[in-house]
């Protein structure tokens, strides 16, 4: 089992190390921005995991945070100056603002049921979406306003590799999340939050948590993501980035954390190549139809996400092969 | 006289609109297994689960350790040393059987994985499955996980609903062997319908018929009480 375990870290080790390598034997420019809108997508998908595939909660306001992030890091290198150090500055301020209005909104909302949790985020990401485009000061409203991101990231491959060691880190973080004594608790919510509460927890404190780690990771990327676009406006608030960061999780595979980064790739993907056929095509103009057509497909075929599928296949041979001795999931991939 | 570990009085509890629990008095004395018997609907789950504080008292007072806990929420009420194994086992169906355990641990000082071993040595047959999620388990094993994770974190009171529910009689054997052990360390109340398991393990009785309390006593006097059996049980 053991071997099995690392064997699934060397690959791991080896598709990242391709990745780094990547941007010095290509001088695709496209596949160098196109990589490094994965990574950040990813950090935003696996926060999302952390919500929907870990502690069951269905959050329809996750752009908030990611917004929050971008405002902060986007607000921060025009106002004062666009250094390395403003920009780390920013991500830390934006992870704080995140951390801290993800854990008022958490603690006022996440005693209610899931479905009115759900409509009162999308209620309070309204909220924030509203102030945005109110006040024209600070955010120039709908037209948002370009900056000038720190001189090191002039060179795009700087800015993908930092995007690279974002998204390593945080899957890190997070599987270590997810695998410690509390990530087990935060399953046993999802899976039967009064059971667990008759076991002695407060199903609260752990949802609460769970959201706040989720709310600081969006705000990362939506700062990572301001950056990459030199550019940020309301759309980083709006519903569209919490629904890609839902379909990139459930495509990707719930509560697998590789599921979301998988998931942000396919999404990407298509999503760049059914828009790039509209030259040739003209019905491509109208990608997102075809875009919910592989949507549903995936959920008709791989009703557990592309990851969840292949590690049940896996556990199933497994299974077969060992007779009564299961494998279990975790350890397959 | 032993001491009353667990004091139910005038418990009533309303789901919805229905008026469940009318009226239901009992107690648990320290290092008995006091059984709650009664037909199906009688209010046997709905009273564990009001002790749980899963739903709520609407009236009377269910004095632990001469503290009354019906406002506690129910965290709060397991951490003061009340365990539960419900009716549907409750397991974790996408955790395996050590992650079960672990939660329920939730500590892991060598107190407590020695308390482990001891609980395992009770279930042993857990051990074979160690690593396979809960929801794998079958029945029987299922029952085994939910009283070993209930039991592994030390509790003064169990409180175990029916914990002989569609299992087959060799599985019961051990469910009833494991109880009996149990017993020596804790106080355990237990809702059981097959009244030859209840007889066997149990101390004293709690007849419930309506939702509310219609007779207790000694475990051996029911058992020789034709009438009282016939009139709420439906034996003989």
């Amino acid at each position: 089992m053991k071997r099995k375990f690392q064997l699934n870290h060397y690959l791991l080790v080896v598709i990242v190390l391709a990745l780094v390598i990547f941007p010095f034997v290509s001088d695709s420019r496209t596949w160098t921005i196109l990589l490094t809108q994965i990574f950040i997508f990813s950090i935003l998908a696996m926060s999302y995991d952390i919500l929907l595939g870990y502690t069951g909660i269905v959050s329809f306001g996750h752009a908030m945070f990611f917004g929050m992030g971008a405002y902060t890091t986007a607000v921060m290198l025009k106002r004062i100056e666009p250094t390395m150090g403003m920009f780390i500055l920013s991500i830390g301020v934006g992870m704080l603002l995140a951390g801290l209005i993800s854990f008022f909104i958490g603690l006022l909302t996440l005693r209610l049921k899931s479905h009115f949790f759900a409509m009162l985020t999308l209620a309070v990401s309204g909220l924030f979406l509203v102030l945005a485009e109110k006040w024209r000061t600070l955010t120039q409203g709908n037209d948002g306003f370009t900056f000038k991101a720190p001189e090191f990231f002039k060179d795009r491959v700087m800015f993908y590799l930092v995007a690279l060691a974002c998204l390593v880190l945080v899957y890190l973080f997070l599987r270590r999340f997810v695998n410690s004594p509390f990530g087990r608790v935060l399953v046993a919510v999802r899976e039967n939050e009064q059971r667990t509460r008759s076991l002695g927890f407060n199903p609260l404190h752990y949802k609460v948590i769970a959201s706040v780690v989720a709310g600081v990771i969006a705000s990362l990327a939506g700062s990572l993501y301001a950056v990459s676009l030199r550019f940020v406006n309301t759309s980083v608030l709006t519903m569209d980035i919490t629904l890609d960061a839902l379909l990139m999780t459930i495509i990707g595979g719930v509560g697998t954390l590789i599921g979301p980064i998988v998931g942000a790739g396919v999404i990407e993907l298509a999503q760049h190549y059914l828009s790039g056929l509209a030259k040739e095509y003209p019905i491509f103009e109208r990608w997102i139809i075809f875009f919910g057509i592989v949507y549903i497909l995936a959920v008709v075929f791989f009703p557990r996400g592309i990851v969840g599928t292949v590690r049940e296949q896996i556990w199933k041979r497994k299974t077969k092969k060992d007779g009564s001795k299961p494998v279990p999931k975790k350890e397959v991939l | 006289m032993m001491k009353t570990l667990l004091k139910v009085e005038e418990l009533h509890t309303h789901i919805g609109q229905y008026h469940i629990l009318q009226g239901v008095s009992f107690e648990a004395r320290e290092g008995e297994v006091s059984v709650l018997l009664g037909r199906n609907g009688a209010g046997k789950t709905t009273t564990l689960k009001t002790i749980m504080g899963l739903t709520p008292a609407s009236k009377g007072t269910i004095l632990f350790e001469d503290e009354d806990i019906k406002k506690r929420p129910t965290y709060v009420i397991a951490n003061s040393g009340i365990g539960y194994v419900p009716e549907d086992q409750g397991i974790f169906a996408d955790l395996t059987v050590e992650e079960n355990m672990k939660v329920a641990m939730r500590k892991e000082d060598d107190a407590t994985l020695a308390r482990q071993e001891y609980v395992l040595d009770l279930f042993p047959d857990l051990k074979t499955f160690w690593k396979k999620d809960g929801g794998h388990l079958s029945g029987g094993q299922k029952q085994m996980l939910a009283m070993a994770r209930a039991f592994v974190h030390e509790s003064k009171l169990l409180l175990i609903d029916e914990p002989s529910k569609g299992l087959a009689p060799i599985v019961i054997e051990k469910v009833m062997e494991a109880i009996t052990e149990m017993k020596k360390s804790t106080t355990i109340v237990l809702v059981e319908q097959n009244f030859f398991m209840a007889s066997r393990i149990g101390d004293r009785y709690t007849l419930i018929d309506d939702g509310a309390t219609v007779h207790a006593g000694a475990m051996k006097d029911l058992i020789q009480n034709e009438e009282l059996k016939r009139k709420y049980l439906g034996i003989g």
